[in-house]
């Protein structure tokens, strides 16, 4: 809602980036690219202030600076070295930072995803199958529809005979799974728009709202 | 018929935008109060804050950005509603950049405004920190010395609700309000495996298919799916926000989009029909 003349300017900015933004729904417009160069730069510059506070300062400066740990500067050389990548002759020297960055990365995730992502979700498909209520007969539907699935994606043996039929109902299994994915997707986009609409509605109240 | 057909296969993509931009007005100027259910992993969600005794120590990590505010924002001021009206103590980080001013604005609007809690006893912001997987390890081993400082600059070691954070045993729960990565995948990956600690997760419609799994496998106790999840949780908190505000628009708009899927369905099949008959 409109308070103060301040906050009037910055919510009718807003509000005409959001019909700019909109625009685009009847076709490509320069108003849309204003918009769309707005948020890239506006995004670039904020990130770029933000990391410099809270990256470049507190883990590069400081420490070498003021607190004299000259070691600090080995991971400030290997941050340097990736601006290399814009030049076509020393852009090699950057592969230094990245395989360092990935060498980290899969130390950090890979024993843990192993554990988590495979096994642990192996482990919860185990389920008891009964009959007594739902539940059993829902477990039942898990366990042949993974099974299903990877039946699906296993392409060693023909898919023919029960290995075909067991193939297609693995592909039915992830056709249900595409479409709640893409329900849920159209959830969001929808969420979005309300929330644009309800952003404009509150706007227009406000400064058409005691005229009319 | 085959005329209406082929003009429904040609139709302006636009035509379809204007029904769907209607369906989704209307409901907001003439309320039709549809009534929704809540699903069991988001009162699993209320029911394990609910569980906690007063007192206790609670992270709430806002991994968001202002592009995901209209479904996560709900959630987050609802969260922080059921925490203070509960009195537990919030102790909130952020591992996206732009999820900062957004938790101190949820402060401000709900513990604050609504609660009146005071900073660095019921509340503190210890703000964003890059290193995103690494941070959550980090603080695995210490919590002050992963944000040493808070949102305003305080001494985090000197801040009252701090007094006996060191690291994840001793905090009750993680809520994570999760935008993307690094957010609720990371905590699972990074968090609940190594410190056994109970996560619940506020995330996008587009990311909750993927977290159902953990849902499964308990390795989330709960889970609030886009804004039909905050919206239940609302209803769970008994506040209306935007989440069950917009769940008639959500629910007009599904059944035009429904509509228009049936439609071209019917028309391309009875078109391709048409076609092998001549």
């Amino acid at each position: 809602m409109v308070t103060d003349l301040n906050t009037a300017i910055w919510n009718t900015l807003a509000a005409f980036l959001t019909f700019c933004i909109f625009s685009f729904l009847y076709k490509d417009n320069p108003f849309y690219k204003i918009a769309e160069h707005i948020v890239v730069g506006v995004s670039a510059g904020y990130f770029a202030v933000i990391l410099y506070w809270n990256g470049l300062v507190p883990k590069l400066w400081n420490p070498v600076v003021k607190q004299g740990k000259w070691y600090y500067l080995i991971p400030g050389l290997l941050g340097l070295i990736m601006w290399t990548r814009f030049s076509k002759k020393y852009a090699w020297i950057s592969r230094f930072s990245i395989s360092f960055y990935m060498g980290i990365a899969t130390g950090v995730a890979v024993p843990l995803y192993m554990q988590n992502f495979v096994i642990r979700q192996l482990s919860s498909t185990m389920l008891p199958v009964h009959f007594k209520n739902s539940v059993g007969f829902f477990n039942l539907l898990i366990i042949v529809g993974v099974l299903c699935a990877l039946i699906y994606f296993f392409f060693s043996k023909e898919h023919k005979g029960a290995m075909g039929s067991a193939a297609r109902v693995g592909i039915w299994t992830l056709m249900v799974g595409f479409g709640a994915g893409f329900g849920l997707t159209v959830m969001g986009r929808v969420s979005l728009l309300i929330d644009r609409v309800i952003f404009l509605k509150n706007y227009f109240t406000s400064i058409f709202g005691h005229i009319l | 018929m085959r005329n209406f057909f082929e003009k429904l296969e040609k139709l302006d993509r636009r035509v379809i935008f204007i029904f769907v931009a209607i369906a989704l007005i209307l409901p907001l100027f003439f309320p039709l109060n549809i009534k929704f259910s809540v699903t069991p992993p988001v009162k699993s969600f209320y029911d394990t804050i609910e569980s906690l005794p007063p007192g206790s120590k609670v992270l709430l990590s806002a991994d968001y950005d202002p592009g995901s505010m209209p479904e996560l924002w709900p959630m987050h001021l609802a969260a922080l509603r059921q925490m203070c009206k509960r009195n537990i103590k919030i102790i909130s980080t952020q591992l996206w950049a732009t999820g900062s001013p957004l938790a101190e604005r949820a402060f401000n609007l709900v513990a604050v405004g609504e609660y009146h809690k005071q900073y660095g006893i019921d509340f503190v912001n210890l703000g964003f920190k890059e290193g995103r997987e690494v941070v959550m390890v980090s603080m695995g081993n210490s919590i002050p010395q992963t944000f040493p400082a808070d949102y305003h600059g305080n001494k985090t070691e000197d801040l009252p609700i701090m007094k006996g954070v060191k690291n994840f045993s001793d905090l009750a729960m993680i809520v994570n309000i999760s935008g993307g990565l690094p957010g609720t995948k990371e905590w699972v990956l990074q968090v609940v495996s190594r410190y056994h600690i109970k996560l619940v997760s506020g995330c996008t419609a587009v990311a909750a298919p993927e977290f159902y799994p953990y849902l499964q496998s308990g390795q989330l106790v709960g889970l609030l799916g886009g804004m039909k999840g905050a919206a239940e949780y609302e209803q769970m908190v008994g506040v209306t926000g935007l989440g069950k505000r917009g769940m008639d628009s959500q629910s007009v708009a599904h059944l035009v989009i429904f509509f228009f899927i049936i439609i071209g369905n019917i028309a391309y099949f009875s078109m391709k029909l048409m076609k092998k008959e001549k």
